[in-house]
Parts: structure tokens; sequence; C-alpha cells
């Protein structure tokens, strides 16, 4: 654990940094009440609001360690949310159209890992065919329109509170601890990274390459599905123009702001998280300090920008000379 | 008549380091105008560096060249050829989804009227072409031809961008017979129109069909610069492989010992197009080495045996019973390990830690979901690190921050930390240091009496002779003889590879 | 130039299809033949077409370029506000965002090539750069009332039946013939081909791929401010979120067109029937009435599933066989 805090400790004092803004541009900020059984407070609220993306980044982070990337996910969103929508508003129960939507996640999943996988289409050509017939298949569910639904049971994945949380939090939370659990308590964590920067290494030290890959992309759809439950709920109804809109960008940004390299290897789950509750963050700070929303564009460019350039194989000699000479300092 | 002719490219003490290699240590080559020149040695001997340093792919540390008693200094491939120097290689370098005649004029196509102008080029291409009796249409798209037509046309568009020194770096190893004929009449039609030609192959047929001179190189250091005609095959692969057989070894061979109990028989195991059907019987406790020089299928006979790739002739029978090799995981589960010899491709995880990567082929025995508990990891890892000697601070060190021999090392712990009953090595002591070398070498030596069967590919032959029970020596890509008891030296290996395989190999190596 | 092999056999499919669906269409609603309908499939997706053509140079040196949507809302809000608020003459602003939009794509270019950065992200950034500068210029909608819009949108060319060819029609029209002429028959072009067949390799054949690169991003980002001044005269309006998810169908034209996802093979021709084809559907749709407008999505989805899929067959039949070891 001591190990993980030591990669965390960059993002986490971009995480101070980020809160440090929030509260100077708000100063109640940091404050949690507790109104009828439930938390509310500036940190509740950007984890809540964030949660969708923490679970797309959960799901995406094994991806890029694969060098690959699934730019379906915010469209496998807003075919989750429909489904669900419109099996409530076909009168089945809630849970089952949360199953209908968790099951239509990991369809579309496979799908891609098939395509990679048995088919050997590049990732990012293979997940983009979803990418744009995927708001269409959302679309034809909802018939254009926003599908409204009452069902109370599925309008609480987003409203509804345990422990004094919001549901979300604790989904996400879940989420990221049962992932965290299947990639570390299990072998699958250094398989993952195996498969990708080293496919022949990884095939020859017995390995199975085949099933991994298909499973990180499974994975990645269902974590999609309950970002789409969680963003249908939100406004009890499937929006399929705009439920997870974009959203595939900023889980990809957060895997990479958690240390994942684009050309695959090494990932972590928390750090992952902890890059999707930073950018929820900067979101928030931005809409408090009543800036216009847009810097945030211009923000996340910026993030990606600093990324890129740090992890240019060009940089990579002087950053490695620099981490060098702060770890010998550190330890004498 | 070579020996007279003008010098025309001297390079002198040519060096290059890789982080804890010298790649490249004081080389000195020499080329004379109308020569064909082989270039030789094993992999790892500094070949495709010195290739690198004259095409100015990279840059060198120390040296010179002159060309035409001109220094030049390459700075790159491009300004190589400004200079008159040209690489062909292998890989062919050309772009398949351009057409011949794209292929040959990109970057100085013809133009008019600031367009290119593609009749001329046709035209163009066509005429250059005849001159290497090809008679094809340059609009053919590149794709469309064979290799050896490939090869013919990147050797064109490098001849014609006004080349003095040609280099075809393995241009015929993927050539049949007849094409490699027609290279050939290429090549000495070049070289008397008064170009250099170095030549680099490892068929050593070809080297005395069409070289004039030959230059060694072996461990980044130049062996030696002879007359083809002056040097006797024999002498040609000691000075590739590091021993004169006059010579008596250092090494001492092991007594001979009880044979083991019979484990792992392998009939007529083959591939087309990858290995001819090969036997050999392998009995616990007992190495079998094999012998041969680069690409004559040495290699590829331990990927059929791991089952990395799938035979389609032959059976392997382990313990008496035939098993059919699906994958890799297969032979892991029948307890076979492999050490391939491309440490930084087929080996290591580069990311991942020391012990991860020595628990690795381990954990993919057990199935994702019974994880090693990390106690049990750091205790195996801790354990072999001790065993090894394997020079890092700790097991969490990620392994490529680790030199070649100790990385190498971590390979082997990973397969003996499946226990295994056979473990095949592909060179396992090359690129390393010669302290890990020979603790490699007592640590095969050991795992040896403790009853492990070990397969070793090799082309050091002294010490394969010393420690291996048998030795299989393979000659263009197929068996060319078994050797056994007292027929084991370093002598006899070098012999059944030099002796051309319709010779009955087992009367020769006598 | 036409050769009939696996090359050109994605741009014969393309056709074909094209002119499948057209004869269907017009079974169906002969009304679809008249020249009216065909002016307008043109006018309509004149913007679409600029982009698919700077998209062709991307894809064909093997990479992507996400910010086209992006840069194209920019151009639209960037000539409404010089032309509306500075007061500027529309040539002088389009001049501006041209000559602006050749540098962008420098930059990207130039990015893509010196950190060694995979294109989608760079260009992802430039995306979210565009996109955000856009609404930092307005978050609305504004109108552009200069009387040269309204000259410019009265020229057209008649055609043979009651149909007109505006401007942005001949403006999307004529940068196909340059970019044809630019990626076929110039030493560029032949650059932008050898940098998408392997980069390795063209550098190694004394290609500047640095120099190629930043050409290949400029030649897109331009063609994507041409296309947001094609559509500030469509629209006569400039709004910061005009062109969201429009990159997805400039790639999805491209690859429709027969221009193989990961480089090197491809055309300019293709290109515009794949926007041809896109715009069809559309026009199908429209007159059907009671289709609706999802199953473009859909169709485009399905479109670019089996044109990979030809792709990679393609691939696996036409590659080098039996080089081992």
């Amino acid at each position: 654990m001591t190990g993980w805090f030591m990669a965390a400790r960059s993002r986490l004092v971009l995480l101070a940094l980020v809160l440090l803004a929030n509260m100077l541009v708000a100063p109640g900020f940091l404050e949690l009440r507790l109104v009828d059984g439930r938390l509310f407070g500036g940190i509740i609220d950007i984890l809540n609001r964030g949660a969708p993306v923490m679970l797309l980044a959960i799901g995406m982070a094994p991806v890029i360690a694969t060098r690959g990337i699934d730019l379906s996910v915010g469209a496998v969103m807003a075919i989750a949310g429909a489904v669900a929508a419109a099996s409530v508003n076909a009168g089945h129960a809630w849970p089952v159209a949360v199953l209908a939507a968790l099951g239509t996640g990991l369809a579309c999943g496979l799908w891609n890992g098939v395509l990679v996988t048995i088919f050997r289409i590049q990732p990012i050509v293979a997940t983009l065919i979803l990418m744009v017939a995927g708001r269409g298949i959302a679309q034809m569910i909802t018939q254009g329109r926003v599908l409204t639904f009452t069902d109370d049971g599925l309008a609480g994945v987003s409203s509804a509170t345990l422990l004094g949380l919001p549901l979300p939090v604790l989904i996400a939370l879940a989420a990221a601890i049962i992932t965290g659990l299947l990639v570390r308590a299990t072998a699958l964590g250094p398989f993952v990274e195996a498969v990708g920067t080293s496919p022949r290494a990884a095939r020859l030290a017995g390995v199975p390459a085949p099933g991994i890959l298909i499973g990180v992309y499974v994975w990645s759809g269902l974590m999609a599905a309950l970002a789409g439950l969680i963003a249908a709920a939100d406004i009890r109804g499937a929006d399929a123009n705009n439920a997870g809109l974009w959203l595939e960008l900023d889980a990809i940004l957060a895997v990479v702001i958690g240390g994942t390299s684009l050309y695959g290897g090494r990932f972590s789950i928390g750090l992952s998280v902890l890059g999707a509750i930073i950018l929820q963050g900067m979101r928030t700070c931005i809409l408090r300090a009543g800036l216009p929303p847009e810097l945030n564009l211009l923000l996340m460019a910026l993030v990606i920008a600093l990324v890129l350039v740090v992890q240019s194989p060009a940089c990579q000699p002087a950053i490695a000379r620099l981490t060098a000479r702060l770890t010998r300092r550190g330890t004498a | 008549m070579a020996d007279r002719a003008a010098l025309l490219l001297a390079a002198r003490g040519l060096t290059r380091t890789y982080p804890g290699v010298r790649a490249l240590d004081g080389v000195d080559l020499t080329l004379r105008t109308g020569e064909i020149h082989a270039l030789l040695g094993e992999n790892g001997a500094g070949k495709s560096t010195l290739i690198n340093l004259l095409t100015g792919a990279q840059p060198m540390e120390a040296g010179s060249i002159q060309l035409d008693g001109r220094d030049v200094r390459p700075r790159s491939p491009a300004d190589a050829t400004a200079s008159g120097i040209v690489a062909v290689y292998q890989e062919i370098t050309l772009l398949p989804n351009l057409s011949v005649a794209e292929n040959i004029y990109l970057g100085r196509e013809p133009t008019r009227f600031g367009l290119v102008d593609r009749a001329r080029m046709r035209r163009d291409g066509a005429t250059l072409l005849s001159r290497f009796g090809l008679s094809i249409d340059p609009a053919q798209p590149l794709s469309a031809f064979s290799t050896a037509v490939q090869q013919l046309i990147a050797i064109a568009r490098a001849v014609d961008m006004s080349a003095r020194v040609l280099i075809l770096d393995e241009p015929t190893a993927s050539l049949d017979s007849a094409e490699v004929a027609v290279l050939f009449r290429v090549m000495r039609e070049l070289a008397g129109s008064g170009m250099a030609v170095l030549f680099v192959t490892h068929f050593l047929d070809q080297v005395y069909a069409v070289t004039d001179r030959i230059t060694v190189l072996r461990g980044g250091k130049l062996v030696g610069e002879r007359r083809t005609a002056d040097l006797p095959r024999l002498d040609l692969v000691a000075m590739m492989l590091g021993k004169l057989p006059s010579g008596d070894g250092h090494l001492q061979r092991h007594a001979a010992r009880e044979p083991g109990a019979p484990f792992i028989n392998v009939k007529g195991l083959g591939k087309r197009h990858l290995v001819a059907p090969f036997s050999a019987e392998i009995r616990q406790g007992d190495v079998l080495g094999v012998a041969g020089l680069l690409g004559s299928g040495r290699t590829e006979t331990a990927l059929l045996l791991f089952g990395a790739e799938r035979a389609d002739s032959g059976q392997i029978v382990v313990d008496g019973e035939p098993v059919t090799l699906k994958g890799p995981r297969d032979a892991i589960r029948l307890g076979f390990g492999f050490c391939p010899e491309d440490r930084k491709l087929d080996g290591i995880v580069p990311d991942l830690s020391i012990r991860e990567n020595i628990v690795l082929a381990l954990q993919a025995r057990q199935g994702w979901m019974k994880r090693l508990p990390l106690a049990r990891q750091r205790e195996l890892a801790d354990t072999f690190i001790k065993l090894l000697n394997i020079r890092t601070p700790d097991a969490e060190k990620p392994i490529q921050l680790l030199s070649g021999g100790n990385q190498q090392k971590a390979l082997l712990a990973r397969w003996l930390a499946t226990n295994p009953r056979l473990l095949i090595l592909d060179e396992p002591t090359r690129g390393i240091d010669v302290g890990a070398h020979a603790e490699i070498i007592l640590l095969l030596e050991k795992l040896r009496d403790e009853g492990m069967a070990l397969y070793v590919i090799s082309s050091e032959v002294e010490e394969v002779a010393a420690y291996a029970d048998r030795v299989m020596v393979m000659r263009e890509r197929r068996q060319a003889g078994m050797l056994t008891g007292g027929d084991v030296t370093p002598a006899a290996i070098i012999d059944a590879i030099v002796t051309p395989v319709e010779m009955p190999p087992s009367g020769r190596a006598a | 130039m036409m050769r009939i092999n696996a090359r050109t056999l994605p741009l014969l499919a393309t056709l074909g299809v094209f002119i499948l669906l057209y004869a269907l269409c017009a079974i169906q609603y002969p009304a679809m033949l008249s020249s009216r309908v065909i002016g307008n499939l043109l006018t309509d997706n004149a913007f679409l077409g600029v982009l698919a053509v700077g998209m062709t140079f991307v894809i064909l040196s093997g990479g992507i370029d996400l910010s086209v949507g992006a840069v194209m809302g920019f151009t639209t809000i960037a000539l409404a506000v010089m032309i509306e608020g500075a007061g500027l003459h529309p040539l002088t602003s389009f001049t501006i965002v041209l000559v602006g939009g050749a540098l962008f794509g420098c930059g990207i270019g130039a990015a893509i090539h010196w950190l060694k950065a995979p294109p989608f992200i760079v260009t992802l950034t430039a995306m979210f750069l565009a996109r955000g500068a856009a609404l930092l210029l307005s978050t609305d909608s504004i109108p552009v009332r200069h009387e040269f819009y309204q000259t410019l949108s009265g020229l057209s060319l008649s055609l043979p039946g009651g149909g007109r060819l505006g401007l942005i029609a001949l403006l999307m029209l004529l940068a196909f013939v340059a970019g044809g002429v630019l990626l076929h028959f110039t030493r560029a072009g032949l650059k932008v081909y050898a940098l998408g067949g392997n980069a390795r390799f063209a550098g190694l054949m004394g290609i500047d791929t640095a120099r190629t690169t930043i050409l290949v991003y400029g030649v897109s980002s331009t063609m994507a401010a041409l296309a947001g001044i094609i559509f500030s005269l469509y629209t006569r309006s400039g709004y910061a979120l005009t062109g969201v998810g429009v990159e997805l169908d400039a790639i999805a034209a491209v690859v429709i067109g027969g221009t193989l996802l990961s480089g090197g093979v491809g055309g300019m021709a293709g290109s515009l029937i794949g926007v041809l084809i896109q715009g069809l559907i559309l026009t199908w749709i429209t007159f059907d009435g009671s289709l609706s407008s999802w199953w473009t999505k859909i169709a485009i989805g399905m479109l670019l599933f089996i044109f990979i899929g030809l792709q990679r067959l393609i691939l696996q039949f036409s590659a080098p066989t039996g080089r081992t070891g």
C-alpha cells in the first residue's frame, strides 16, 4: 500500500490543489452537513457528479493497459440508459431493467472484444464502429425522444442514499473496489499489463492472452452500462443524443492522469479514479468561481498537453534523471 | 585482382556502445573497387551496428570513414545515400502500397509543370529494371511481386541513386536458389561496373560462390579479414564461432554418465517452410545441445518443441504417450519451459517488476484465479535472486532496469519456478558479460545433475561440446547430424556444420 | 491510374453501393432523379465534403483528426464575431480564418511528430482547445447579416431541370479537385502515401516525415476552416457548438470511400462518394418521412463495419506470405 501512496503522491498533490482552489472560490466547500440522513457538501457533490466518469475510467484503465482504447463507452452509456428506460416503461420491474441494461453493456463489450481479439482490428477502429452506430441504436430504442420514466426504483439508482452517501458514489466506490480486487487479488493485473506491451513474451509464458483481451473490453462495456444507468436515473429519462456524450474522452483523460501510458503497461484502478475526481474537481471549481464553463475544455486541453509532453519519449530521459536524483536525495 | 584494385571505402576504429554493451569495438573495414565483400558473424557480432554506422542510421562514437579518400561522416541514411553508401535489407524497406515506379523514384520524382510525371517515371523505371533482368510494368503495385523481385527493385532504386558502396543485408534469406542466382549475377555486374558490394549472409555456400573477401566480426570485435579463396570453410566457421579446431579447449568435457530414464522422443517433427522434420531423444538429466549457424533452423526446432509453432508433421512422445501441442500452454502443462533468444521481445515484460516476471509462468500455469500469495511470490523471487545471483537491490525494480545477463537469469528463474522437467534454452549466454556467462553454465550443469532435461541451442561450440551429452547439428533448416558420446567435440561439431547435408553426417563426424 | 486489384476493390464496392442505393431510391421516389435533389444533395453536404477532403489526407498518412468539427465550429463563430462584431469585410475574415486554420493544423502535426504521441490524443486536445476557444468567443448563436453574404448565397449555376448548384457546392467540388490533384499528382501527395504505407520505411527512403506530417494536419485544419466558412454561408450565422461529432461523419465518409484506416491505400474520389452515400441515406429518410434520423447512424455504422471487415479480408489475402524466422 505504501508503494501505491508513493505513486499517488503527485496526483494527491494535484487533488489538494484542486480542492484548495475550490475552497478559495467557495469558502464553505469543505463543510459536510447531514440533512435527513444524507450528507451534503462540496466533496460529496464532486464524488456524486464524477461517478459516471469514475466508472468509465475504471473500465478504461485495463483496456488502455493492453495498448487498446474503447471509444464506444459514451455510446454504450446511451444504449444502456435507453434499454433501462424502455424496459420500465414496458412494465418490467426496475431490477429487471437494471439487469437488462447491464446485459446490454456486456454484449457491447463482447462485440468490441471480439473485433479486437478475434478479427484483429485496431482497437481505435473497432470501437469507432460502435461509437458511431451506438447512438443510432440508442435513438432507435428511445424513438429519438428523451424517453422519460416515472419508476422510482430506477430513478433511485441516482437519487437514493445509503449510509448517508448518494448511491452513485457507492456504486463507483464498489466498482473500484471490486475491479481493484479482481485485478490485484487475482493474477489478472500483471497478465493484463503483459499482454498489451509484450504479447509474444506473454504467450510464451503461457498467459491466456485472447481471453484477457476480450475480458477487458467486456468489463469496460459493463462499467459503461453502470454509468449509463446513473446518467438516465439522474434525469429520469434516457437521452440518446446527450447521455455520455464525449465522456469517453474524459475517461481516457482520467486514466492518463492516473499515470497509465497510452502505449500500455502499468495501470492502477485507484489512480484512474483519482484522475476522474481531479477532473470533476476542476469542473466544479470553474463552475463555482462563476467562470464560463467553457474554460473547462481549455483547462482539460492544457492538462492533456502537459501529460503528453511529460510522457513523450523526448522528455523521458530527463524525467528519469530527475526522479533518480530526487529519490537518491530522499533515501540519503 | 581485387587486391590491387583501388581502395574505395576505408572505415577505421568504428565504435558504438549501447547501455551496458559495447556493440562495436574499434572495428576496421576495407572495401576495394569492384569487389564483393562478405561481412560475417553470429547474432550480436556487431554486423547490424556496423551497417548502421556506415549508413548513418546511428551516430558513431569513435572512428572514421573514408570514401574515395575523402572523410565522410553520415548523419542519416539520406546523408549516406548522398555520399554514395546505400543499404538494402532482408526486410524489404519499400512501400507495398505504392507502385514499383513510385518506389524507385520516391523523393526524387521527375516532374512536369510541377506535377509528377508518371509517364516518364514508368518509362525510366522500365529501362532501369531491364538492366536487372526484370521486364515488369512499373505501374503495378509493389505488393503484386514476389519477395525476390521486390529485393531487386530495392537494389535498383539504391544503385540508381548513384551508389558507390552497396550494402546487402541478408538479401537472400527468403529467396529460392534460382532467385539467388539472378541476384548474384546482378551483384557481379554491379561490382564489375566499379562499385563495391558488402554482402551480409549466413549461408556459407553463398559466401564462397560470390565473394572476393571476407570480414568476420565476433562479439563486437574484428576477428579478421581474409581473401575468400585462401580461407577454408572450417577455419571460417571457427573464426565465426570463436574456436580454432586445432587448439585444445580450455573447458573440460564432463565424464561420461549413466544415461537417464527415457523422457521425450521427438519423431520427425517439422513444419513446411520452417524446418524439415527432425528427430531426437531427450532423457532425464540429459543435455541435448543444438548447434548450427544463424538461420540453420536451430531456433525453429525449439519453437516446434514448445508448441509456439504448430507442427504439421511428426509427433512428440512424452513418457511413452504421444502428445499434441496446440500452444505454449500445452507445453507448459507437460512441464516444459522455454527461454527464448530475443529476451527483449519474447522474454521479459519490461514494465513489470523482477518478482512479477519471475512468477509469470508459474502464475499462468496456476490460472489467474489462484493468485500466488504475495509472501510466496516474494519468497520465490528472493530465493532465485540469491540462487542465481541476480544483481539488484530488491525484487520490486522493473526488470527493464537490469543488465542483459541479469535479465537472462530472471528469465531462467521464471522457468525454474515452475519446476520444469524440460528446459529449452535458446542462446542462453548471448550478449551477457563474462561473469554471468560462467554462472549460467554452472547453473545448467547443476540442473542437469539434479535430473532436469535440457535442450540448449548455442553457437558457442566449445561450451556445447563441454556440457552436452549429445549434439544435434542443424544446417539449412534440416537436421544435419546427431553426435553422441566421444564424437561430441568442437571440431566434430564445426565439421558437421560445414559438411553439406547430402553427405552422411554421422560418417563425417566420426 | 486506375488498376483493378485489391487496392481499387473497395472503391468499386463503394461505387456499387452508391449506384445501388441511388437506384433503389429512384425506383421508390422518381423525384430523387431530379437535378433539384442532386443540387441539394451537394449543397447540404458541402461542409462534410470539404472536411472529408482534409480527413482523406490525414487517414492516408496513417493518422486521424478528431479536431475538425471543433475547428469548423470555431470558424463559424469567429467569422460571426469578426464580421458582425468587429465590422471586418467577410473576405478579410475568410483569409484570416483560413490562415489561422492552417497554422493550427501545422501545430497539431508538429506536436504529433515531435511528442511521438498518438494522433487521436493530440487532435483530441486540439478539439478541446478549439471548442473551448469558440465558446469563449460566444455561447450564443450570432446571425451574420452582411450584404456580401446575401450576394454570395445568390451565386449559383443553373442545372438543366430546374436544379441549382450553389456557391458552396461548387466550393466543395473545387476542394475535391484541388485535394485530388495535390494528393494524386504532386510529390507532396506521394509523400503522404509513403508516410501512411510505413513511416519508418518512408524515413529510410529519404522522406521528410516531419514536414509531411505537418503538411497533412495543416491541410486538414485548413479544410476544416473552409468547411466553417461554408457552414457560415449555409446558415448565415455562427455558433460555437456547430459540428459536434461531425468528425465521425467525415471519418466514416473516408472509410466508406475505400480508404484504409491503417493508412497508405485509398483516394480522393472514394471520399466524395462516401459523402454522397451519407447524404443519400439522409435524403432517403427525409423523403420517406416514416423513417427516423437514427437510421442514418445505424446505416453508417453498418457500412463502416462492412468496409472495415472488407479491408481486413483484403489485407489478409494480399499480405506477403510465408516469411518466417
